[in-house]
């Protein structure tokens, strides 16, 4: 392909893809030159998926068929971030956002508003788009969106995912052509450089370093690489760039290429994303097929190829050297640096290794230059951040914010608060190697290094938001039966180190801890930061020690009282039955499985302690409140 | 029985023979064989492994361990239908852990076994990604959300009743 054939495609589709970027009286003006009246939006990324959004589209399209409508056009997209909400529909020119969409209520949009003449049907829409008046308003405008600033996800949502002239006309491969026919390869490191951009994996390596690095490591062979091997549970960002806008990390690999002189890129991924991965390698084939990968990209003599890895669940893969030695075919373990990969990296050669978010980034910084990237975030940490916002919290979801964002616009704005009237008690951010951000630290601004100062780390963006029924406690234990199980075994600190860490908790959360522990505990965690192989043994502690830094008081009950105050620890609980409350239904003796509770019709009723094994089930069942967990 | 004791036809061991043979010359291509393996038995018993180690010129031992160090590879048959309980963070404080505990008891087996029926086998798994429905759980592709103990028993039957 030449640069005026891709200009061309770009054109072609150009207004199509604008159509959705605008709404209202611009929307519809340009919408009247695509050729179609209405265009509807439909996520396909995993989470609408999971609830049912294929069969969103089958409805519609038949819908369309059976009413005789034939300008309005129907897209698979990725993720339009507020998963909580799925299927989600989205009708433009007027940005219409429907959410949690059966078949039936499709029936009822297509023959209500998608029809000539039609009109949004509000009782369908999202309920933050309808204000008090009755009117709506365009969903950017809402405080989930409203807050966000895209650039990572610029195309998720936007375009559909599995057809390269649409992300061609919304951008992608723009950068490319910027670099393969004005740039040098020193230009775009130092474009890199200047960007302040830094590694959205976790640990925030700056991005135009490792580059430099590389570039100037000697060898004919180099290597780029995708880390697309999210494993933090609960952390779903690479996976939606991947399902919402595949050919930027394509795209993007192919700059990095040029700039340190490598002709093979490889994309690690999970494969327990199955979509992800289809998509990738749709747009692989796409973009061998259209010439933007293989030989002489943009007639510009310059040469490059991607591969899929499939990953097979191991978190410790996530590791860069861990991730080139399981490239390799083997078993996923770390190995000492330094060499660093820039120097002698996969397969022994000087290789690159970013994240997917990481490599969402580049198009966006060659487009519109280092400075205006630069001038987004705070000083040291510049740009977005993409989080996975989980929990307990309203909107579950994908949400981007620029760097600097507090926790709290976070949670109380964009995430809309704590369901069930609970109260705020933490943040955990960085999965098993971060840490709990305490409701006392919630105007924290989120940026690399203040989430360092306070004991956490900004990790891939995982952020699952607790309440007060989270044990702090319990959360450490989760974290640490994790990194346990996925610890690799070659280095003797994180082997034993995470298990012995988990044998003092579960002590603790069963009620037999002792004071020493608290002391055994942090000796233990400080080696295990000194002393481990990778970084995984390394952060391992790092729950422990930030839910002891903050939530202190809460490990010293368990200990000294025997209590836990969330109610989760099972050993420390005791359901007892107030007297004045209890109306004698009988409903909970009949329910309970061991038969521990006992008395008369009528008459308060009462729980054998030795019997009752604390399932609960009594308090679920009983309608007058008068089980109490203790 | 016969999806927990899958042994191997000829023309499974005719497609891992084309496997072996179109992907050797690929550097690191020892995962990849694997993962087209298990594709094609449902999991690796040793005589999978040993034609692979043999295909390759490597010894069992490098296959095996490369095998046992992944989590998605396994030494055991699955059921025909795979149920996978999400334990990751999201699921977790959403009570995944109870889901899990009633999936065990409905089918009296425990996670990384199989039912005795060959129909159903237990694994849990670290993020499905759909945390927007948490806690979930996956029978093959089909993702159930929002789950609560008391829902297991039905979406069993359901497919206990498709058996029948």
């Amino acid at each position: 392909m030449t640069v005026k054939e891709l200009d061309a495609i770009r054109k072609a589709k150009e207004e199509l893809i604008q159509v959705r970027r605008t709404v209202r009286e611009q929307g519809e003006a340009l919408a009247g030159k695509t050729g179609y009246r209405k265009q509807v939006l439909v996520c396909g990324g995993t989470g609408c998926t999971s609830s049912h959004s294929m069969k969103v589209i089958a409805q519609l399209e038949q819908s369309l068929e059976e009413l005789g409508i034939h300008d309005v056009l129907v897209v698979k997209t990725g993720c339009f971030g507020l998963c909580a909400l799925g299927p989600i529909m989205i009708v433009y020119p007027e940005g219409a956002f429907y959410a949690q969409m059966t078949p039936e209520h499709v029936k009822t949009v297509a023959e209500k508003h998608l029809v000539k003449g039609g009109e949004i049907v509000k009782d369908l829409l999202y309920r933050g788009t309808v204000l008090s008046d009755g009117s709506v308003i365009p969903f950017g405008e809402t405080p989930f969106y409203k807050k966000q600033m895209r650039i990572a996800l610029r195309n998720c949502g936007v375009i559909a995912a599995e057809d390269i002239e649409e992300a061609i006309a919304a951008g992608d491969y723009a950068a490319v052509e910027k670099v393969l026919t004005s740039m040098t390869p020193d230009d775009v490191i130092n474009e890199m450089l200047a960007s302040g951009l830094r590694g959205r994996g976790g640990a925030g390596f700056p991005t135009g370093r490792k580059w430099a690095f590389a570039k100037a490591s000697q060898g004919e062979v180099k290597y780029v690489c995708c880390n697309a091997d999210e494993g933090d549970p609960g952390a779903f960002m690479d996976r939606s760039v991947l399902e919402g806008d595949p050919h930027c990390v394509l795209e993007a690999m192919t700059i990095a290429g040029y700039a340190i002189g490598a002709h093979q890129g490889y994309i690690y991924v999970r494969a327990e994303y199955p979509v992800a991965v289809h998509r990738l390698e749709i747009a692989i084939r796409q973009a061998r097929e259209y010439g933007l990968l293989g030989k002489n990209i943009l007639e510009s003599g310059f040469d490059f190829d991607i591969e899929i890895r499939l990953g097979a669940g191991a978190f410790v893969c996530g590791e860069e050297t861990a991730l080139m030695t399981s490239i390799e075919g083997h078993r996923g373990e770390p190995r000492p640096r330094p060499p660093f990969p820039a120097v002698k990296g996969l397969f022994g050669k000087p290789t690159i290794l970013n994240n997917v978010e990481t490599w969402a980034n580049i198009n966006p910084i060659i487009m519109k230059g280092a400075k205006w990237f630069s001038s987004i975030g705070t000083e040291t940490s510049s740009g977005t951040k993409v989080f996975a916002l989980g929990g307990k919290i309203t909107n579950v979801g994908l949400v981007e914010v620029p760097m600097g964002t507090t926790l709290r616009e976070i949670v109380e704005e964009i995430g809309g608060g704590i369901p069930g009237g609970k109260k705020f008690k933490a943040a955990q951010t960085g999965g098993p190697s971060g840490g709990c951000i305490p409701a006392a630290c919630i105007d924290t601004p989120i940026d690399y290094d203040s989430l360092l100062a306070i004991g956490s780390m900004m990790g891939s963006g995982g952020m699952i938001i607790l309440d007060e029924d989270d044990c702090m406690v319990d959360i450490a234990k989760f974290y640490l039966e994790f990194t346990a199980d996925e610890s690799c075994g070659k280095c003797t600190p994180c082997r034993i180190g995470t298990k012995r860490l988990l044998q003092l908790l579960t002590k603790i959360t069963e009620g037999t801890g002792e004071p020493e522990d608290i002391v055994k505990i942090e000796e233990l965690a400080s080696h295990m930061k000194q002393s481990s192989l990778c970084a995984l043994g390394q952060s391992a502690p790092n729950p422990i020690l930030s839910t002891l830094r903050y939530f202190r008081e809460e490990y010293e009950e368990h200990i000294n009282e025997k209590k836990c105050r969330a109610g989760v620890c099972k050993a420390m609980l005791n359901y007892t039955i107030l007297a004045d409350k209890c109306k004698g239904c009988t409903l909970c003796a009949r329910n309970c499985p061991v038969k521990a509770i006992s008395g008369a019709v009528k008459q308060p009723h009462v729980i054998d302690q030795s019997k009752c094994i604390k399932c609960g089930v009594c308090m679920s069942n009983c309608k007058f409140g008068a089980i109490e967990r203790r | 029985m016969e999806h927990c004791n899958a042994c191997g036809t000829a023309e499974q061991a005719e497609k891992l023979r084309a496997v072996i043979e179109s992907s050797r010359e690929t550097p690191g291509c020892l995962m990849h064989i694997l993962q087209e393996a298990q594709a094609i038995y449902g999991f690796l018993p040793i005589g999978v492994q040993k034609t692979i180690a043999e295909g390759l010129g490597i010894s069992l031992s490098e296959v095996y361990g490369v095998v046992t160090f992944y989590s998605q590879f396994s030494l055991k048959p699955k059921g025909k239908h795979r149920i996978s309980v999400c334990l990751g963070t999201a699921c977790y404080v959403k009570g995944s852990d109870k889901i899990l505990a009633e999936v065990e008891k409905q089918l009296g087996i425990k996670c990384g076994e199989c039912t005795e029926d060959g129909l159903f086998s237990i694994d849990s798994c670290r993020c499905v990604g759909a945390c927007g429905l948490a806690p979930v759980m996956m029978v093959g592709e089909e993702v159930y959300g929002k789950l609560e103990p008391g829902k297991i028993k039905d979406i069993l039957d359901q497919y206990r009743r498709e058996e029948q």
